[in-house]
């Protein structure tokens, strides 16, 4: 590891969970006004990952009274405080620049479910159908 | 006091500030210089001291050389530079000096060899901006004309040309000092200083105006 490589990794913040474009994070961001110090809260789609490292930033995007929003954080910047991860989201694609044209129902995204635990009962139950469809050929 | 150093370009990449702006940093190894001989107005008709930088092993140097290190007992260096100051009391032969000279300066200047572009034409090299390149034009990257005929019938000296390009010893004035990092002998500047990464630059305390300040 050069020189440059160990002053980015030192820099770098540990604690940004691991998330695919369509997932919805919650961003915690420091805001400065004037002395005083607040903690705005942003939550949206990611739409868009850029860059790795030191320089790694994330665009989201939400929908703020019929109003399309974007933001793009760069994610070990000291301004962020906190990066939460929501849910996952179903999408096909790494940058989600469509969502721009969409409104109401085609602007959402479909929510993945990571531990399947809805249609784990219902998967049994086809696995069984399947055996013995098997065993009866 | 000497308020300059002989260091090497480590590389460029980007810190956050307070305000979680980006700054472009280049990082540079500044020091440690070890003051190899003094200079005097009586003896050599002007003050300086010479600063020596980076180790080499003593077999790889000559012996004339090697003598200048024996007879101020210091370790044989790669690098030799004379800095001018006026005060040269202040400085010991055989003293070390690391990245931490430059603490509380605010601005620093950057002298050294930029990257060797080879031999270049009119349009990378003076910045002429060449004909069109379509519409049935046949000037394309050529300098054009290079003087008339009956006055001045001659062509003027300096005229802008292709030629080699790079390699020049340049000074890029006033960079701010972001970081000093004393442990690992780090010095960070924002912006850009000229050469490659490992180039070998002169570091120099600068004044406002950016002149450069060593005393």
């Amino acid at each position: 590891m050069n020189i440059v490589e160990k002053i980015e990794h030192e820099a770098l913040k540990t604690d940004i969970p691991e998330f695919k474009a369509g997932d919805t994070l919650r961003i915690h961001q420091k805001i400065k006004e004037g002395d005083k110090q607040r903690i705005q809260i942003f939550e949206g789609v990611v739409i868009a990952k850029r860059g790795a490292g030191i320089r790694f930033s994330f665009t989201v995007r939400k929908n703020s009274y019929g109003v399309g929003v974007e933001k793009t954080f760069l994610a070990h910047s000291p301004l962020i405080e906190k990066i939460e991860f929501v849910y996952s989201g179903k999408v096909r694609r790494a940058k989600l620049y469509y969502l721009r044209d969409k409104t109401g129902k085609d602007a959402k995204i479909e929510r993945r479910d990571l531990f399947n635990t809805k249609n784990k009962a219902a998967n049994t139950s086809n696995a069984t159908i399947n055996a013995t469809t098997k065993n009866n050929e | 006091m000497l308020k300059a150093l002989i260091g090497k370009k480590i590389g460029m990449t980007q810190v956050f500030n307070e305000d979680g702006g980006i700054v472009p940093v280049s990082i540079l190894m500044a020091g440690p210089c070890t003051v190899v001989t003094k200079k005097t107005v009586e003896k050599d008709g002007y003050n300086a001291v010479q600063v020596g930088y980076g180790e080499i092993k003593s077999y790889k140097i000559n012996k004339p050389e090697l003598g200048h290190f024996k007879k101020n007992n210091v370790n044989p260096v790669k690098i030799l530079k004379e800095f001018r100051i006026p005060d040269i009391e202040t400085v010991n032969i055989g003293e070390i000096y690391n990245v931490s000279v430059f603490d509380g300066i605010k601005n620093v200047s950057i002298s050294g060899v930029t990257k060797g572009k080879g031999f270049q034409g009119v349009v990378k090299r003076w910045g002429f901006k060449g004909g069109k390149d379509t519409h049935g034009s046949n000037f394309h990257r050529a300098p054009g004309s290079i003087g008339q005929s009956s006055y001045p019938s001659k062509v003027f000296k300096g005229l802008h040309m292709p030629g080699h390009m790079g390699t020049d010893k340049i000074s890029v004035l006033n960079l701010k000092v972001v970081k000093i990092d004393a442990d690992n002998n780090l010095l960070y500047v924002k912006g850009a200083v000229p050469g490659a990464n490992g180039n070998i630059v002169y570091i120099y305390a600068a004044d406002n105006s950016g002149r450069k300040i060593v005393k």
